[in-house]
């Protein structure tokens, strides 16, 4: 006799009488053979927790293994698709059982029917290692997914199939290696919970692009680094994520839905195929992967879906590329760990969360990194891990919030009373920070303006400044404050309005280039000097502050790309229109 | 398949252990007979050796030697068809009018099954509830899940019943239905309802299913998940848009506490169990669109805030589901604003794709932007002129009190019948912006102004 179910309760299934269980095999529980991970094995009985609905599922029924890891398939195919959190396809599932989600189903992640064109570019005879290129598919209009050699693979190639058109199951390639000969294909598979191997990990000051003026400019991320989006419910957390996901300068973004809303996924594949990618103006589809655990999911696969997103991060990052990830939420992410620990009755931590928390939640983000990739050609390729969380109330004090922020450098903090104003992004500016941000900035200056930095700081010290005075208005009033002050106050004010607010709804404001973020934060500081100036030579606030070319800078984040004037000519304007009042005075 | 047993062993608040079972299934439904009488139960845990059931009607009374456990072989399901129109059903989804039992066309899992994401249809379309602060600000869509956080005293039930009343999607006559779900409620609340629904006719095509104050707590938990089956039916079978309202779930959550409690479960925040969340949003994600179904299912569940504290597990944890929040002030209801909705700590996720040409109007976003902009400004000044009087003020800054002061009183404030389209609530927003200097209102397009200001048109 084989296993069978001794108890159920909720997600978390126990099993007697499996024959050699293996921690985080796959098993199939119960007679709709649902989907389950063995998560703990205590003499004759093993801990399964169901990626399935356990409704109706009763002591007695059989548990099979499967001897597999909890496991992806990585092969072409995956971008413009949409999985699970245990990478079931999703638009596959619907077309075969419908609009709700039915137990029991199995299919696989990629399509085995579908083929795919592969140009080889190995010779027979030649030896290759973990990593190296055997071809090329052209899996969408901006993706070149490269055929690689599985990393626990290495040889001579004996065999390499000529250019074609093939399945994902088909031999492409073979591999003799010790004497045997392993068939490789188009796919591999790997198991999510363990990283995929590189060669090293490698310092980069390179930023990732993200077209969010207060991201790029205040607190930016690098290729290859981490970041995290805590804020109360309805702060701006998913806009952010979806506007990096639209917007990041990078090759790959694998966007995972984690005990979130239906509709949000819904809406990314709604818009993401109708926008174009600002790099190669293919379709955002083309370069997305989606994993989708919505919160009325069942919660152990939630669990599972953020590893299921970084495999497969990683997988592209293999073959060179530049891939972020962003996890909504990494809080129903942990809730998912809380709910199973609870009903393993382990020993509770903080908030009843278990005690490996942290751990976990640090060995997430530490598979990021800018790496380089093993074997042939040379390469470097990252992944950026981009984590929103969604703390009680709001209260940074948070377990999850707190081991988050021990295992990232950047922290963009979301604010409830500026979304009340609708001041968004939400991020506050004074207790958000990038740990990148001097590497960032030495980047900036030497590739882009050398003052970069050194602006960046200036417009930093006025909205701190800013703070200040408003904490001595609350006490005395506006009209204390001496005119310099004032002046302080209506530069922040710019500088919130015209800079760091932007509209991701808006079709121009969504995305803001480098370029044109130069111009408007330079403008904005060159305006604050030369009026600082005239104020100490005596000029009028009142008549200064009007100069109608602040109304043209608070403009420039509506106008076309092609529309915002070079710095040059901004800054003449700017020095320009205000020569009038220098003649007036003097 | 049918099991019985007279062998409970323990009985600990709603929850009763039964030895010996050994097959129940998860979540299988489960009848206690007791001299008669014959209660409810599910399944909540089974083993080998026992099942742990929760009973629905309460364990008061209930003899572990002479009460007979009958495990049915099925999870809880409901009868539907049309003909459950115009019903009034008990929390378990028995009728409760006096009236026989409905047709069933055919038996229904309460639990429902996640919508494939791939299935859903985003919902865009434009529902109008003739309330400016609805309308205007926080822009309610067909298929959308929007709460109404409320507190005691404030008046949540007249602004449902409103909704329900008045809500209509522009040039459209299609079938619609409302669902209601009472849970824990007092009986002069849920008559309230009642009455509102005969008086606009809407009773006839509506499927109440009623759990009050004085019936039994853990109940609860069913209740809504009868009236959300029945509403799934309606929506994507029989192509109606129904409008599902859920009050109070603030007593649901109660009896969810109630249970986990009685499992000495680890407590969460505040005792209430830590997987409340994922129960809410099996609850609340069952709102929507369906890719190629003409029905929907819209929702809005009600809850009072304890202490009005929306950090508190209750509000939190739906605000994180659901797609935005009416979120109802003591401020403003103090000055005697009916509906006292504060607009800023209220939310319409879904408002971007509903608003706009063809939705509602080309100037819709632009105008309703401004207002928060100027309503927060003119907010904040206010609080400021209260502690250091006018003087501390600039005139901008006083012009920005006046606008919040004109906007509480002639843009949220408006009657209890008072129907007002679309039109009406943007011209009232025009009105008031007009109050500020052309120079502030940086997010409005000249065009507009041109085109819509009052002074400026023509
Ligand atoms: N950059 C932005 N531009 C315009 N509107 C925004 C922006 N960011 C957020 N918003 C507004 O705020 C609303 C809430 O944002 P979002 O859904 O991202 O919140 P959230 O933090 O993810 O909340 P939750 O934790 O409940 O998921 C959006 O629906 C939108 O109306
Ligand atoms: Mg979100």
């Amino acid at each position: 006799m084989g296993g069978y179910i001794v108890r159920v309760a909720g997600p978390l299934v126990t099993a007697k009488g499996l024959e050699k269980p293996m921690m985080y095999e796959v098993v199939r529980v119960g007679d709709l053979k649902l989907f389950g991970e063995i998560i703990g094995i205590e003499n004759d009985l093993v801990f399964i927790q169901v990626y399935e609905d356990t409704n109706d599922v009763k002591p007695g029924e059989p548990v099979e293994n499967t001897g597999q890891l909890l496991s992806v398939e990585l092969g072409p195919g995956l971008t413009s698709s949409i999985f699970d959190g245990i990478q079931r396809p999703l638009t596959a599932l619907q077309v075969n059982t419908g609009d709700f989600l039915t137990r029991g189903f199995s299919i696989n992640a990629l399509d085995r029917n579908k083929k795919w064109h592969f140009v080889p570019i190995v010779n027979e005879g030649s030896q290759v290692e973990p990593g190296t290129f055997l071809g090329d598919v052209d899996e969408s209009s901006t993706v070149k997914h490269r055929i690689m050699v599985p990393p626990t693979i290495s040889g001579k190639v004996q065999w390499i199939a000529p250019e074609g058109d093939y399945t994902v199951e088909e031999t492409i390639a073979k591999v003799e290696q010790q004497g045997n000969v392993v068939e490789l294909k188009l796919m591999q598979k790997w198991p999510v919970r363990i990283p995929r191997p590189v060669k090293e990990k490698v310092f980069s000051d390179i930023p990732m692009l993200t077209g969010q003026r207060i991201l790029d400019v205040f607190f930016p991320v690098i290729k290859g680094g981490t970041a995290c989006v805590p804020g109360p419910f309805g702060s701006g957390k998913t806009v952010i994520q979806h506007q990096l996901a639209k917007w990041s300068d990078v090759d790959v973004v694998v966007y995972v839905g984690c005990g979130e809303r239906g509709n949000e996924m819904t809406e990314v594949l709604i818009e993401f195929p109708e926008l174009k990618d600002p790099r190669t103006g293919g379709p955002l589809m083309d370069r997305t992967v989606l994993v989708a655990n919505t919160s009325n999911m069942p919660v152990a696969a939630r669990e599972a879906s953020v590893f299921t997103g970084i495999a497969i991060a990683e997988y592209y990052r293999d073959m060179g590329y530049d891939v972020a990830l962003m996890a909504d939420s990494t809080s129903r992410w942990a809730e998912a760990m809380r709910e199973i620990s609870t009903r393993l009755e382990e020993m509770p931590g903080e908030e009843g969360y278990p005690a490996y928390l942290a751990s976990r939640i640090a060995s997430f983000y530490e598979r990021s990194g800018f790496v380089k990739c093993l074997g042939e050609p040379e390469r470097t390729g990252s992944v950026t891990v981009i984590g929103a969380v969604s703390p009680p109330g709001g209260d940074l004090s948070d377990p999850v919030v707190q081991a988050t922020l021990r295992a990232v450098q950047v922290f963009w903090g979301l604010d409830q009373q500026l979304a009340f104003a609708r001041h968004f992004p939400s991020i506050n500016w004074l207790n958000s920070y990038s740990l990148y941000l001097d590497r960032i900035g030495q980047y900036y200056n030497r590739t882009f303006e050398n003052d970069w930095l050194q602006k960046r700081n200036n417009a930093m010290v006025i909205l701190q400044r800013e703070a200040e005075l408003l904490e001595l208005v609350r006490l005395v009033g506006y009209d204390a404050l001496s005119t310099e002050e004032q002046l302080y106050l209506e530069t922040a004010r710019s500088l919130r309005e015209d800079f760091l607010q932007q509209d991701a709804f808006d079709d121009i404001d969504s995305y803001c280039s480098l370029r044109k973020q130069y111009v408007i934060l330079s403008s904005i500081l060159l305006i604050h000097e030369i009026i600082l100036d005239h104020l100490r030579k005596g000029g009028d606030f009142n008549v200064l502050i009007k100069n109608p070319i602040r109304e043209r800078v608070s403009q420039l984040r509506w106008l076309k790309e092609e529309d915002v004037p070079d710095w040059d000519t901004m800054e003449r304007a700017i020095v320009e229109s205000f020569s009038e009042e220098v003649k007036a005075r003097d | 398949m049918i099991r019985e047993f007279n062998t409970i062993s323990e009985v600990n608040g709603p929850l009763v252990f039964v030895e010996g079972v050994g097959d129940a299934g998860y979540g299988e439904l489960v009848e206690f007979i007791l001299n008669g009488e014959v209660r409810r139960g599910q399944v909540l845990e089974t083993t080998d050796k026992y099942a742990l059931v929760q009973v629905f009607e309460g364990t008061q009374g209930l003899t572990p030697k002479t009460t007979v456990a009958r495990f049915l072989g099925r999870g809880l399901t409901f009868g539907v068809s049309e003909s459950i129109l115009g019903r009034v059903f008990d929390g378990l989804g028995s009728p409760k009018d006096g009236k026989p039992q409905p047709f069933v066309d055919k038996y229904v899992d309460i639990n429902g099954a996640p919508i494939n994401p791939v299935s859903r249809e985003y919902p865009a379309e434009f529902i109008q509830t003739g309330i400016s602060a609805i309308d205007g600000m926080n822009t309610l869509v067909r298929g959308q899940k929007l709460p109404i956080f409320s507190g005691s005293g404030l008046p949540h039930a007249r602004l449902a019943a409103q909704i329900a009343s008045q809500a209509k999607v522009l040039s459209s006559e299609e079938k619609f239905a409302v669902v209601f779900a009472a849970m824990g409620i007092t009986f002069e609340e849920a008559n309230f309802f009642i009455q509102s629904f005969e008086k606009t006719g809407a009773i006839e095509r509506s499927v109440l299913f009623l759990n009050l104050a004085n019936d039994p707590t853990i109940e609860r938990i069913a209740t809504p998940r009868f009236a959300l089956a029945a509403a799934e039916y309606l929506a994507f079978e029989k192509d109606m848009h129904v409008l599902a309202i859920l009050t109070d779930m603030t007593n649901y959550c109660e009896a969810l506490r109630e249970i986990s409690a009685a499992r000495r479960e680890v407590p969460g925040r505040r005792g209430y169990p830590g997987y409340m969340y994922t129960d809410l949003a099996s609850i609340y994600e069952r709102a929507g669109r369906i890719k190629g179904k003409k029905g929907s299912i819209t929702q809005i569940p009600i809850l009072t805030m304890p202490e009005d504290d929306r950090t508190h597990p209750i509000p939190d944890l739906t605000g994180y589901i659901t797609e935005g929040q009416i979120f109802l002030s003591k401020d403003l209801q103090h000055k005697n604003i009916y509906p006292p909705i504060d607009v800023l700590q209220s939310l319409s996720r879904l408002m971007q794709r509903g608003i706009g040409q063809g939705h509602t109007r080309e100037d819709h976003s632009a105008v309703a932007n401004q207002i928060y902009a100027a309503y927060a400004r003119g907010k904040d000044a206010r609080e400021l002129e209260i502690v250091l009087g006018e003087a501390a003020l600039t005139d901008l800054d006083k012009l920005y009190v006046q606008f919040a002061d004109r906007f509480e009183a002639e843009f949220i404030a408006q009657g209890e019948d008072e129907n007002r389209s679309i039109e009406e609530t943007l011209s009232i927003g025009w009105e008031l912006l007009s109050m500020l200097p052309r120079s502030e209102l940086k997010r409005i397009r000249d065009e507009y102004v041109n085109k819509y200001m009052p002074g400026v048109r023509g």
